[in-house]
C-alpha cells in the first residue's frame, strides 16, 4: 500500500487522526478500493468510528502493490497521533505525507516531507488484524436530522466539557432539544444542573422524527467527530432510532466520509412507573419543551407546588442492548500470527437484561437483521477480541 | 415563595455576569438573599482563624427591568437560597449574547434557579438555553447569621491602589511567603511586607488618600503616622484579589483592633451600582 496526501489535506487527515483518538486505543487501517479507510472502536466496545478517503483525496494512491492481497494493519492510536499531533506544525511546515505499508516489512512508514528539505520518517510497528467491520445501515434508522456542523457546534456550547452524557430528542412544536444527562444517583444530595439547549426546525437542513422521540447518547465522543465536520466545514447527519438502538452520526464530501456509531440508553420498562407521565407508554424519554419561547413563561413559579413532570427519567442503568460485534474474517494474511477465528457465541458476560455497571455496554455493531421490538432480546453473536494480544 | 427577575440590558447583563464570576472565584457555595429592593450574594465562612466572609449588595433596579418576589411570609418577606456558585456563573456565561435572561424559582424535581436565557440567532427562530440550578432555601432560623455585617469603627482606613498593580505585587510575594503583613496610616501610606528567614521584602505605595474618618474624635490624638498592622494569609488575599473582575469606582480598606486584640481587615469595593465588601 502507497498513497501521498499533498497540501491542505494533510491537515485533514490530521484532523480526522484527532477525531479517532477520541474514540480508541487503536487504529485499523486498510486501504480498500474505494480508499483509505482508518477506524477504531472503543474499549467498550459501545463507540465506533470510521473515516473513509476516497483515492481522490491522494495524489498518489495505490491500495496494494499488483499481484498481493490487501494490507490491514492495526497500530496504536497514540503512535500514529503522534505524527500528526500538532496540527498548527502540519500545516504550516508539511508539504507532503507519504504513507505505506509493505508486507515484507513489519514497518508502517509515515513519511512528512517538511520545507527546507526536512523529512521526518516515522516507522511505526503494527500488528496484522481481522478487518474491524461495523454492521449498521442508516437507512433503517427512521429518524434523522442534518445541520451545519455550525449550528450542532453551538448547539453543545452551553454544556461543560467534563458532560459524559447527553439527551437529544425532539419536543413541542418540533423543537429540537439537547439536555444535559445525569444518571440518578440514589442519595442524590449534591444535584449537579440540567442545562438544556433548545433550537427551531429552521436551524436544520433536515427533520425527519416525531415529537416525542430521544437518544441519549455520549457527548464526549460525539464532539470528536462534530470538531472535524465544524473545521471543515460539513453537514453533520444524524439517524437515530428507538433508545438503545445505535445511533449514527455521519458527514460526507466529495473526498472522505466519516461515521460515527455510538450507542445510546435503552429504556427500562421500569419506565412508567415515574413521575406521573402520560398514559401512553411510550418506549423513549419523553422531553417536553419547556423552553418553547413564550411572550411571558412564568407560569408555575410557585415553588410550593409541584409542576408536572417536564421529563420522564430513563430509570436507572437498566439495560443496554448488547447486539452484535462481527468481524469479518477477510482474507487471512499469510504472516499473521496465530489468530483464532472469531467464536460463533455470545460471551457469556454480556447477557442482557442484566443491568451494566454504569457505562453504555457492547454495543451496536449490531446485526441489522435483528428485530427491533425488543430492546432486551436476546443478542445475537457476541463475538470476543479475537486478537489474541493482549 | 415566589421569584422571577428579567434582564434586557447587555450592559447589566455583563455586569452581573462579572459579579458572578467573582463569587464563584472566592468561594464554592453562597448564599443569595432576595428582597423587593436587593440582591444580596452573603458569604460566610466561620473558620477559627483567618475565616473569610463575603457581602455583597446589588440593587435590584439597577439590573433588573422586571423584578418580582414574595417572601417566605409576609412579616419576612425574604428568600435564603444557597446554591454552589460555579453554576450560576456558567449559567450566565451562556447569556454573553442574548437577547434577554430570565430567573425564575421552580421546582423541577428539585427546587431549583432557572435561568432560562433567550439568544441571538441568525435564523428566524429564537434558540433558548435553560439551566436549572439546583438550590437550598436555608430556614428561617439560620436567617440570623447571614445578615449585614456591622462595620466598626476602624482604626485605621485606606483607600488602595489600583486593585491590578496590587494583584501581581502579591502574586509574586506568594512565591516566597504564606504570609503578608499589611501597613497602613492615615497619611495615605501602605505597605506589603513579607518577612523570610533570608529575605525581607517590602512594597510601599504613598499618596493614596484616606476616606473621611467617621467619628473624628477617636483619632484626633492618633498620630498620622502610625502604622496599623495585621498578619494575613496571602493566598486568602490573592483570591480576594483575584476576583476583582470589575472596576471599581473606590476600593478601600479599614483596619480595626479591638479591645480584646483581635484585628479585623476589611476591604470595601464600590462600583456604581454594586458595594461589597469583605
Amino acid at each position: 500500500m502507497k498513497c501521498l496526501v499533498t497540501g491542505g489535506n494533510v491537515k485533514v487527515l490530521g484532523k480526522a487522526v484527532h477525531s479517532l483518538s477520541r474514540i480508541g486505543d487503536e487504529l485499523y487501517l486498510e486501504p480498500l478500493e474505494d480508499g483509505l479507510s482508518l477506524r477504531t472502536v472503543n474499549s467498550s466496545r459501545s463507540a465506533y468510528a470510521c473515516f473513509l478517503f476516497a483515492p481522490l483525496f491522494f495524489q498518489q494512491y495505490q491500495a496494494a502493490t499488483p499481484g498481493q492481497d490487501l494490507l490491514r494493519c492495526k497500530i496504536l492510536m497514540k503512535s500514529f497521533l503522534s505524527v500528526f499531533r500538532s496540527l498548527a506544525m502540519l500545516e504550516k511546515t508539511v508539504e507532503k505525507c507519504c504513507i505505506s505499508l509493505n508486507g515484507r516489512s513489519s514497518r508502517l512508514v509515515v513519511q512528512l516531507h517538511c520545507k527546507f528539505g526536512v523529512r521526518k520518517t516515522h516507522n511505526l510497528s503494527f500488528q496484522d488484524c481481522e478487518s474491524l467491520q461495523a454492521v449498521f445501515d442508516p437507512a433503517s434508522c427512521p429518524h434523522m436530522l442534518r445541520a451545519p456542523a455550525r449550528v450542532l457546534g453551538e448547539a453543545v456550547l452551553p454544556f461543560p466539557p467534563a458532560l459524559a452524557e447527553v439527551t437529544l430528542g425532539i419536543g413541542r412544536g418540533r423543537r429540537v432539544i439537547l439536555r444535559s444527562y445525569h444518571e440518578e444517583e440514589a442519595d442524590s444530595t449534591a444535584k449537579a444542573m440540567v442545562t438544556e439547549m433548545c433550537l427551531g426546525e429552521e436551524d436544520f437542513q433536515q427533520l425527519q422524527a416525531q415529537e416525542g422521540v430521544a437518544i441519549t447518547f455520549c457527548l464526549k465522543e460525539f464532539r470528536g467527530l462534530l470538531s472535524f465536520a465544524e473545521s471543515a466545514n460539513l453537514n453533520l447527519s444524524i439517524h437515530f432510532d428507538a433508545p438503545g438502538r445505535p445511533a449514527i452520526f455521519t458527514i460526507k464530501d466529495s473526498l472522505l466520509d466519516g461515521h460515527f456509531v455510538l450507542a445510546t440508553l435503552s429504556d427500562t420498562d421500569s419506565h412508567s412507573q415515574d413521575l406521573g407521565s402520560p398514559e401512553r407508554h411510550q418506549p423513549v424519554p419523553q422531553l417536553q419543551a419547556h423552553s418553547i419561547p413564550h411572550p411571558d413563561d412564568f407560569a408555575n413559579d410557585d415553588i410550593d407546588s409541584y409542576m408536572i413532570a417536564m421529563e420522564t427519567t430513563i430509570g436507572n442503568e437498566g439495560s443496554r442492548v448488547l447486539p452484535s460485534i462481527s468481524l469479518s474474517p477477510g482474507p487471512q494474511h499469510p504472516e499473521s500470527p496465530g489468530l483464532h477465528s472469531e467464536e460463533d457465541e455470545a460471551e457469556p458476560s454480556t447477557v442482557p437484561g442484566t443491568p451494566p455497571p454504569k457505562k453504555f455496554r457492547s454495543l451496536f455493531f449490531g446485526s441489522i437483521l435483528a428485530p427491533v421490538r425488543s430492546p432486551q432480546g436476546p443478542s445475537p453473536v457476541l463475538a470476543e477480541d479475537s486478537e489474541g494480544e493482549g | 415563595m415566589r421569584f422571577r427577575a428579567k434582564i434586557v440590558d447587555g450592559a447589566c447583563l455583563n455586569h452581573f455576569t462579572r459579579i458572578s464570576n467573582m463569587i464563584a472565584k472566592l468561594a464554592k457555595t453562597c448564599t443569595l438573599r432576595i428582597s423587593p429592593d436587593k440582591l444580596n450574594f452573603i458569604l460566610c465562612d466561620k473558620l477559627a482563624n483567618g475565616g473569610v466572609s463575603m457581602w455583597c449588595e446589588l440593587e435590584q433596579e439597577n439590573f433588573f427591568n422586571e423584578f418580582q418576589m414574595e417572601g417566605v411570609s409576609a412579616e419576612n418577606n425574604e428568600i435564603y437560597l444557597e446554591l454552589t456558585s460555579e453554576n450560576l456563573s456558567r449559567a450566565l456565561k451562556t447569556a454573553q449574547n442574548a437577547r434577554a435572561l430570565k430567573i425564575k424559582l421552580t421546582n423541577k424535581h428539585f427546587p431549583c434557579l432557572t435561568v432560562s436565557v433567550e439568544l441571538l440567532s441568525m435564523s428566524s427562530s429564537s434558540r433558548i438555553v435553560t439551566h436549572d440550578i439546583p438550590i437550598k432555601v436555608i430556614p428561617r432560623k439560620l436567617w440570623k447569621d447571614l445578615q449585614e455585617p456591622v462595620v466598626p469603627d476602624p482604626d485605621v482606613s485606606i483607600y488602595l491602589p489600583v486593585l491590578k498593580t496590587m494583584k501581581s505585587v502579591v502574586e509574586k510575594m506568594k512565591n516566597i511567603s504564606n504570609h503578608l503583613v499589611i501597613e497602613a496610616n492615615l497619611d495615605g501610606e501602605l505597605n506589603l511586607k513579607i518577612e523570610t528567614e533570608l529575605v525581607c521584602v517590602t512594597t510601599h505605595f504613598k499618596d493614596l488618600g484616606n476616606p473621611p474618618l467617621a467619628s473624628e474624635s477617636t483619632h484626633q490624638d492618633r498620630n498620622v503616622e502610625h502604622m496599623a498592622e495585621v498578619h494575613i494569609d496571602i493566598r486568602k488575599l490573592l483570591q480576594f484579589l483575584a476576583g476583582q473582575q470589575v472596576n471599581p469606582t473606590k476600593a478601600l480598606c479599614m483596619h480595626r483592633i479591638c479591645r480584646s486584640g483581635k484585628k479585623t481587615l476589611l476591604f470595601r469595593v464600590e462600583t456604581n451600582e454594586t458595594s461589597k465588601r469583605m
